[in-house]
């Protein structure tokens, strides 16, 4: 026999369930807990680069917005470093930008809205430049195991056509679903999305 | 300390790197212990699950990194679910202690992370405005609360023992008596929620949403054990529950300091 690697096994995932406001947006169960939430707004008055709206809807395979779902996002700041101690590319941290937020979808309209703003471009381990972009992660009543995925931006189509990650996916089409949509509405950048999760435009999710 | 720390060396200046065998990348998956993403027993997940495969992405700096929680995000009574939402008295209930260490997969101690729980209340029902469970609401129950694990990993917090409840999935479907986890990590990747379970419960091997778990061990793990020695006597029994997050193939963290 050879030695023993005795590694440990990943605690298997559970779905999150159609209460996890409860526990990671207790406003949204109906009642006030804790001193400190954390919330979609991931700005402050302080906050360097542009002021964007994420917004979007998570479709189930009969195209019927999910209601009860909870979004996190994960990105850069505005010079396209993370705020985190293996982010070591030489963009400035803002100390005003955790680049963190969450955000559960309203009960009515399955609407989920982020106040946060646009990442500047990324270099990665190789010295590639990716497109700036908005790691995503999704949970939800029958979602077993939490869905990653990406937000591109669409005026960004020469970066978006050189990303290392997007140019993975063979389809050019599929692409596509990972694209938020600039607009604006009362003076504000919005940026909208459709994430799939069923269909023949079914939402790009990866095994990061 | 972060703001000192040089920039990984630009592969395209051709100046020599020394070599380390780790990428900084999280162990691959192991899927097979995961609850599939369509699990028609579970039949929410039908119209919920992804259909075509997931495309796989060599971990990236928007991967190992994620975001970074202090004790200043937290209120003092946030690990104790007998107080932090108490108006008149104690919760009713099994008064119990949940404890455990994060681990990653390499056996070390997930420090300074961020751990947050939620459950039902003793008689099975949530204080949620969607939950419609006969069970009467608790007025000194809220059901959540959070921790931030220590140098060595560990945390733990002080709740009621929740009820079993009713679901629709099949006509008589019940819940064993669960609480809910939400896990960081270090990095964005090895985020992960779960559910733990309490020894002995009978609804454990009848649960639709347990029963997704295809690998035996794997929903064992999400079993706590009664754990007497961590007990407080005349006062509360105690849980442990360890958590497992991915291994990561790094050593940017082995001189980490707290709270960085």
């Amino acid at each position: 026999m050879p030695q023993p690697l005795n590694y440990l096994k990943e605690t298997a995932s559970q779905t999150a369930g159609p209460y996890v406001h409860i526990g990671l947006i207790p406003a949204m169960a109906g009642f006030d807990i804790f001193e400190k939430n954390f919330s979609n707004v991931l700005v402050t008055p302080n906050t360097q680069g542009e002021r964007i709206t994420l917004e979007g809807r998570v479709l189930d395979g009969t195209g019927t917005p999910l209601r009860d779902v909870l979004l996190e996002i994960w990105q850069a700041n505005a010079a396209g470093r993370y705020n985190h101690p293996a982010d070591r590319s030489a963009g400035a941290l803002d100390q005003d930008f955790r680049g963190w937020g969450r955000a559960g979808s309203d009960f009515e309209s399955g609407l989920v809205t982020f106040e946060t703003i646009k990442p500047g471009a990324i270099i990665d381990k190789a010295g590639r430049k990716c497109a700036p972009h908005v790691n995503v992660w999704i949970v939800a009543r029958g979602i077993n195991i939490g869905l990653n995925t990406r937000l591109y931006f669409s005026d960004e189509e020469a970066a978006n056509a050189a990303d290392p990650v997007l140019n993975l996916i063979e389809q050019p089409v599929r692409r596509a679903t990972l694209i938020a949509r600039r607009g604006e509405r009362a003076g504000k950048i919005v940026y909208s999305f459709t994430i799939n999760l069923q269909g023949p435009e079914e939402t790009v999710f990866f095994d990061v | 300390m972060n703001a000192q720390a040089p920039a990984l060396q630009d592969p395209r200046l051709n100046r020599p790197e020394p070599f380390t065998p780790r990428d900084g990348g999280f162990f691959q998956r192991d899927r097979s212990i995961h609850p599939p993403a369509h699990a028609p027993g579970y039949k929410s997940s039908v119209l919920r699950s992804p259909r075509q495969s997931l495309l796989s992405l060599e971990n990236s700096v928007s991967e190992f990194t994620g975001p970074v929680f202090g004790h200043n995000d937290l209120g003092p009574l946030d690990n104790d679910l007998i107080r932090n939402y108490a108006k008149d008295g104690d919760p009713v209930g099994e008064r119990i202690i949940v404890h455990g260490r994060v681990l990653d997969e390499t056996g070390r101690g997930v420090p300074n992370t961020l751990v947050e729980f939620w459950q039902a209340n003793a008689g099975g029902r949530y204080r949620h405005k969607k939950d419609t469970y006969l069970a009467p609401i608790d007025p000194n129950f809220g059901g959540c609360g959070r921790a931030l694990t220590d140098d060595t990993g560990y945390y733990y917090f002080r709740t009621v023992k929740p009820g079993p409840y009713p679901w629709r999935n099949y006509v008589n479907s019940w819940r064993p008596a669960h609480i809910h986890f939400s896990v960081f990590g270090s990095g964005f990747a090895q985020r992960l929620i779960t559910q733990m379970y309490f020894e002995g419960d009978p609804l454990i091997p009848v649960c639709p949403i347990l029963t997704t778990i295809p690998d035996k061990d794997a929903l064992d793990r999400l079993v706590a054990p009664l754990d007497l020695n961590a007990s407080t006597p005349f006062d509360s029994l105690a849980y442990r529950f360890d958590i497992v997050l991915r291994g990561q193939r790094s050593t940017y963290f082995e001189n980490r300091t707290a709270g960085n």
